[in-house]
């Protein structure tokens, strides 16, 4: 019992120190830093760091970059996926078969596969350093697992739902948006949270096709500071946590929702 | 039941983009795999299959890379599922307290990695590090280390990231499968005295098997996918020591422009993926027991 409840804290500490570092590193000076790493701020609490980060950079600019980025892309895949989960479900011959086979195939592409063609061919379509473009990408890219997870869902519904509202002279428009969306929420609600987390995250695509500041999300800004800032941890971690806030906190609201996104997206490879 | 012709109207914006930003550069990479393109000039040549020759033959640097993802998959796979496995049993039963370390446990994983590749360069940085600075502390100073600036153990460094990074996702998926298995299977193994390892023997472990299954085959994937994490800690350095396919693929064609030779490389992981997903699946399906 006590070994168990040793290992327990030993892991909460192996989470919780690093982060706290983290908090407090991004409220120190550098040379505190070097002096003590570890050690509490000895300023107190002190956010000079955050001021500093949105003078010197276009922080709210990447933030909003990533935020319109993230956005279209969740809602964009998600609407484009059930679509297509819902032809899939209803159609239930061999081209619907065919295109369920056609996009699970597409989890299986690594993206570095298809990178390199794609950079050419954002470049000749003039998509490079532009929110669409990643926008565009990121959609074709998470379709394949989004389609996935909604087609296993709505599979799982009673055909009679959708026949019976053919019966009384529905369309498949009106079927899909007042009966098969709402009936699929769970596994929207699922699928969102782990586009989110993807797309907010995300670093190759910005990193291959972003060069241009204005166009720059979070993740690739953050990992361009280390050349700027090097080794100045203060300055890398207040970037880690403006970075990082949305995310925590729609995690601390919406814990059981995220762990349910992400285990769905764990099924797939 | 006659479905109206509009259902195709669905398909239509999603296969379109699908096919256009991925399927179309998808099957582009296995052409250009036999040309030496360089990504810029619009000529090039077929060479054959002369690149899929030097991948195999003469590119040492590959060779090493190929060595390097299986050592980083191997730590991974294995004390990951562990540690998830072991912590998953911990904080089975739902009560305040493992609620709350479940969430605690998971947070990492919303993390991006370069968030985390920021934090874990810090604590494994040579002077700064609270890595190197609590061995002091206790004692233990010949265990000092340039943790990512020494070729012989930066990728075993990178692996214990990855793990700190994903395995409390591992963890949940072995939780929602523990939790799956009826109550009454433990009640019938207690009064039959079946001891502790005896009932985790017979009950857990086989209907546990197709988490585990999933667990696995998930954390494979993730970690020859891990391209950000080693992109940005250590760029595949020192001298190639944490080069794993990913980053190399990226290197060959953003850094050399042989975009010709890089699809080749790319061909060859998907290849690699391929297998290991379907080997996966086949045991998947093996696996499934029921009482």
């Amino acid at each position: 019992m006590f070994f168990r409840r040793f290992s327990l804290l030993i892991y909460a500490l192996l989470i919780l120190v690093p982060l706290l570092i983290v908090i407090l590193t991004s409220m120190k000076t550098l040379q505190e830093t070097f002096r003590s790493p570890l050690g509490f701020p000895e300023g107190g609490l002190q956010f000079e760091n955050y001021t500093a980060i949105f003078q010197e950079q276009t922080m709210a600019g990447y933030f909003i970059n990533s935020t319109i980025v993230t956005l279209f892309s969740v809602s964009l895949t998600l609407f484009f996926a059930s679509m297509i989960a819902y032809g899939i479900t209803r159609l239930n011959n061999w081209i619907g078969n065919f295109l369920f086979i056609l996009f699970t195939l597409g989890m299986m592409v690594p993206a570095q596969v298809s990178m390199i063609p794609l950079y050419s061919l954002m470049l000749n379509l003039g998509l490079t350093n532009s929110l669409l473009g990643l926008i565009l990408v990121n959609i074709s890219t998470t379709l394949p697992i989004a389609v996935f997870i909604l087609t296993g869902f709505m599979k799982t519904l009673p055909r009679e739902l959708f026949e019976a509202s053919t019966i009384d002279g529905a369309g498949n428009w009106k079927i899909y948006t007042k009966v098969a969306m709402p009936l699929s929420l769970p596994s929207l609600s699922a699928t969102a949270i782990f586009l989110f987390v993807m797309h907010w995250n995300d670093l190759l695509y910005p990193l291959l096709f972003i060069t241009d500041n204005a166009y720059k999300t979070l993740p690739l800004a953050l990992l361009e500071f280390q050349g700027e800032y090097s080794t100045n941890y203060p300055m890398l971690f207040t970037g880690v946590i403006i970075a990082s806030a949305p995310m925590v906190i729609a995690y601390v609201f919406l814990q059981r929702y995220f762990v349910a996104g992400m285990t769905a997206g764990a099924v797939k490879g | 039941m006659k479905i109206s012709k509009s259902i195709y109207f669905f398909f239509l914006p999603g296969v379109l983009l699908y096919a256009i930003f991925f399927i179309y550069p998808t099957i582009s990479a296995l052409f250009y795999s036999f040309t030496d393109w360089d990504g810029l000039s619009s000529s090039f040549q077929f060479v054959g299959i002369d690149n899929y020759e030097r991948a195999f033959t003469g590119d040492t640097i590959f060779r090493k890379t190929i060595g390097n993802n299986l050592k980083f998959m191997l730590v991974v796979v294995v004390f990951q599922t562990l540690v998830a496995l072991a912590f998953a049993l911990i904080v089975l039963k739902n009560t305040k307290t493992t609620i709350f370390l479940r969430a605690l446990y998971f947070f990492p994983t919303i993390l991006s990695s370069v968030s985390v590749a920021f934090i874990w360069s810090f604590i494994y940085d040579p002077s700064l590090g609270i890595l190197n600075q609590t061995l002091e502390l206790v004692g233990l100073d010949f265990l000092r280390q340039n943790w990512l600036g020494n070729a012989n153990i930066a990728i075993y460094s990178l692996a214990i990231t990855q793990i700190w990074f994903h395995a409390g996702q591992m963890l949940i998926i072995f939780v929602a499968g523990l939790q799956a298995i009826p109550e009454d299977l433990y009640e019938v193994a207690k009064i039959e005295g079946a001891t502790k390892w005896q009932t985790f023997r017979k009950v857990t472990w086989p209907l546990l098997a197709p988490s585990a299954t999933i667990v696995v085959a998930y954390t494979t994937i993730q970690s020859f996918k891990a391209f950000d994490l080693v992109f940005a800690m250590t760029g595949g350095g020192p001298n190639n020591s944490t080069q794993i396919v990913a980053t190399y693929i990226f290197d060959i064609a953003f850094r050399s422009y042989q975009f010709g030779y890089a699809s080749s490389i790319s061909v060859i992981f998907m290849v690699i993926i391929a297998i290991i997903t379907f080997l996966q699946f086949k045991a998947l399906r093996s696996d499934r027991i029921s009482y």
